[in-house]
């Protein structure tokens, strides 16, 4: 412990004197020019900073490239990180690029404004996508195919306890462990979606309907959805999924249906507060009175006035509530009382597996099946939250 | 103080209804249960004399709204009822009913205190990081640096908890042995000793806490930056560390505390699943397990409790941030 104090304190000093020594040298060198004269001694530090950082993680690669038997075992998973990092990097500056030339040239200039982050972020959702859609092709086996052999280890090498049939091995029961995660792909985000659909049509029904109706059905659904919203969501979720395994009793697959409805409902909560808010200054327009003077019905209001006026807000938000549904979901099925088997998702694949995080040190390959299932669903809410921020950049009008 | 403690009452008041609402909530919705208490407590062996007889017992014959009343009436003496758990062990070995063993409220306290501490643990590393970072972010605003950060909270913020928390486990426990990946907390531990196996659940949730203050408290300063007197203290020619520390972080401690107080908060929810990862014997591993056995008076109980501290952190952020507004405090 203090040693570990003492070797940050050591990187920090370390950094400031280089630092100097860099701000130093690039004034001598360059004649003193303004940038290097008026730069604070946070900056250089920042730079030094960085440079060590780089130095540092291109050392601990080319240790890990070299290393020999079970010490390389140790920098498995850090230059998979860094070779991951970089490949996903290249693709998405690909994809830009491509989508630069081809295409209409209104998603030409979309593409020439966009920050590689979001590139990335479509570039990864575009494939869960079509995993989702293909995944009767792709996988080898069905999701609930059993096999004859159990605990296969990953790798297709049988010397090494592996099955050329099952690249990624197999689980305790005998079921392929690729196919289950790309029928992940299908279930888990599959389900995560239509229960933000769901979500979203009623808390934006309730929503547009309290705001032009006003009066006491405004009021009541106000104060349902502030008392609903004071219980934390995933909180409320298990409790209320504690009844739903009661009511569902042995119906495994009921258990399922049910937990779409008791998230969809918790979230519409959430989706009812922005849709009220956005209907509310929507209502008071001038046009809404003309179209009320017109003695208009309630559905045209709704559907012909107020909708198309509220889309795009509605629209940044279906990407957040979708990674937090996902979130919870793959949170419920993780702590065991989400999505019930024979449905392959990561939540509860992470859960079954996590014991073999242990033998990292040995097995590489076996230890990172965990975080294979886990880094899918990382991956797909770290893409969808890219593409919302940068969608909410542009709609801010590019301010600071 | 006149204006400034009605609103501190009016918001008391209304934290109170809201809480007294929730607990509303939770009963109906566990009384929605089919069948009853009696039924789940007695499972397959049910004759209906000894359902009739626990329902006597439990009070279930009574109308719902006399058991609301009395439930409530239990919890706010510290009397949350007897978990399921228990009766059934006692009823096995025939133990006396007043030993006071199975009572909810036994279960709940020493974990309770466990999971304040790990709360605890993460507020004191994640708040003084992630407000420096926010400033720093702030300074440097629009360069490598901020865009490198942006980017890792962004990540850091979308990631489920047990991906981090098997991170954690995989760079720091078993890779580089610094820290267990169990946290086998028990009576008599040494502090030191006890710091050291909440570690790894307390980064995990400082991971996600530290990236969504650190945005906050970035924007919260970013938006002040605009106004006038910065620019004012900008031509002065005072440093940009000096006009966002001395002039700005003040006049941004409102919305920060919101976020603080927020953001420990969002950590009730987090808690409950790292506490499973780490198997650290904290009131969400406690809420889980019950929730999976069926031990409907434990998962009431602690439904209300996580209820409780969400209520009472926004709450308090509700104060402090009036507290904090000068305006509000010296009204015309």
């Amino acid at each position: 412990m203090i040693a570990i104090m003492v070797e940050i304190l050591g990187l920090v000093l370390g950094c400031l004197a280089l630092g100097w020594v860099f701000r130093a040298a690039g004034r001598r060198l360059t004649g003193n020019r303004p940038y290097f004269r008026d730069m604070g001694m946070g900056v250089a530090f920042g730079y030094a900073l960085g440079a060590v950082l780089l130095v540092g993680i291109i050392y601990v690669y080319w240790q890990g490239k070299t290393a020999e038997g079970p010490e390389a075992a140790r920098y498995f998973f850090f230059n998979k990180a860094v070779e991951g990092f970089i490949l996903f990097a290249v693709a998405a500056w690909v994809f830009r690029a491509l989508g630069r030339r081809i295409g209409t040239a209104g998603s030409r200039r979309l593409f020439r404004q966009m920050p590689l982050t979001a590139a990335f972020g479509i570039l990864v959702i575009t494939l869960y996508a079509l995993t989702a859609i293909f995944a009767d092709f792709l996988a080898p086996y069905g999701q609930a195919d059993v096999f004859d052999k159990v605990n296969v280890l990953p790798g297709g090498d049988p010397a090494m306890g592996g099955d050329p049939r099952f690249l990624l091995g197999t689980d305790q029961i005998g079921r392929d462990l690729l196919s289950r995660l790309i029928f992940g792909a299908q279930n888990t985000v599959g389900i995560a979606f239509a229960t933000t659909c769901i979500a979203f049509f009623l808390g934006g029904t309730f929503g547009f309907l309290a705001a032009t109706l006003g009066g006491w059905v405004d009021q009541l659904l106000g104060r349902l959805v502030d008392v609903l919203m004071a219980i934390p969501a995933l909180i409320f979720a298990l409790l209320l999924m504690t009844i739903a395994s009661a009511w569902a009793g042995s119906e495994k697959q009921l258990l399922t249906l049910y937990m779409v409805f008791i998230i969809a409902v918790i979230d519409s909560t959430r989706v009812f507060r922005l849709a009220r808010a956005v209907a509310g200054n929507i209502v008071v327009m001038d046009y809404i009175e003309a179209a009320r003077l017109r003695g208009e019905g309630l559905g045209y209001l709704i559907f012909r006035e107020i909708l198309p006026n509220a889309t795009s807000p509605l629209l940044a938000e279906f990407g957040l509530r979708f990674c937090f549904v996902f979130l919870t979901i793959a949170s419920l099925s993780f702590l065991g009382v989400g999505i019930q088997p024979p449905l392959a998702d990561w939540g509860s694949m992470v859960r079954d597996l996590a014991p073999f995080i242990n033998f990292a040190a040995f097995s590489p390959l076996t230890a990172s099946l965990p975080l294979m299932a886990a880094g899918a669903i990382a991956l797909l809410t770290v893409a969808v939250n890219f593409v919302v921020d940068w969608m909410l950049y542009r709609s801010s009008g590019l301010k600071e | 103080m006149g204006a400034i403690g009605r609103i501190l009452v009016q918001r008391l008041i209304l934290g109170v209804l809201t809480l007294f609402a929730v607990s509303i909530v939770i009963f109906v919705a566990v009384n929605m249960l089919p069948g009853d208490f009696a039924e789940a407590i007695l499972g397959q062996g049910a004759t209906p004399e000894a359902v009739e007889a626990i329902r006597r017992d439990l009070g279930l014959d009574r109308p719902m709204v006399q058991r609301y009343l009395s439930w409530l009436a239990g919890v706010l003496h510290g009397d949350f009822g007897t978990s399921f758990a228990q009766a059934n062990f006692r009823s096995f070995t025939g133990s006396e009913t007043g030993s006071g063993l199975g009572s909810v409220a036994e279960q709940i306290k020493p974990r309770f205190q466990n999971t304040i501490f790990l709360a605890g643990t993460t507020a004191a590393i994640a708040v003084p990081v992630s407000l420096t970072l926010g400033v720093l972010a702030a300074l440097y605003r629009n360069t490598v640096f901020d865009r490198i950060t942006n980017v890792a909270t962004l990540t850091s913020i979308s990631s489920p908890e047990f991906f981090l928390a098997y991170i954690l486990i995989l760079f720091l426990a078993v890779l580089n042995p610094v820290f267990p990946s169990l946290s086998n907390i028990h009576e008599g531990l040494s502090f030191t000793e006890r710091l050291r196996l909440t570690m790894l659940p307390a980064l995990t949730l400082t991971l996600v806490v530290t990236a969504h203050m650190m945005r906050m408290t970035r924007a919260a300063i970013i938006n002040l930056l605009a106004s006038p007197y910065i620019e004012m203290a900008r031509l002065k020619g005072l440093s940009p560390m000096r006009v966002i520390i001395v002039h700005a972080l003040p006049n941004a401690l409102a919305p920060i505390i919101n976020v603080i107080a927020l953001n420990l908060a969002y950590l009730i929810t987090g808690v409950v699943v790292v506490e499973v990862v780490f198997v650290y014997p904290g009131i969400g591993q406690l809420f889980v397990d019950s929730v999976k056995i069926r031990d409907i008076p434990v998962v009431q109980a602690c439904c209300l409790v996580f209820a409780a501290a969400y209520i009472l952190l926004n709450l308090t952020a509700d104060i402090l941030s009036i507290l904090s507004n000068p305006r509000l405090r010296h009204p015309k």
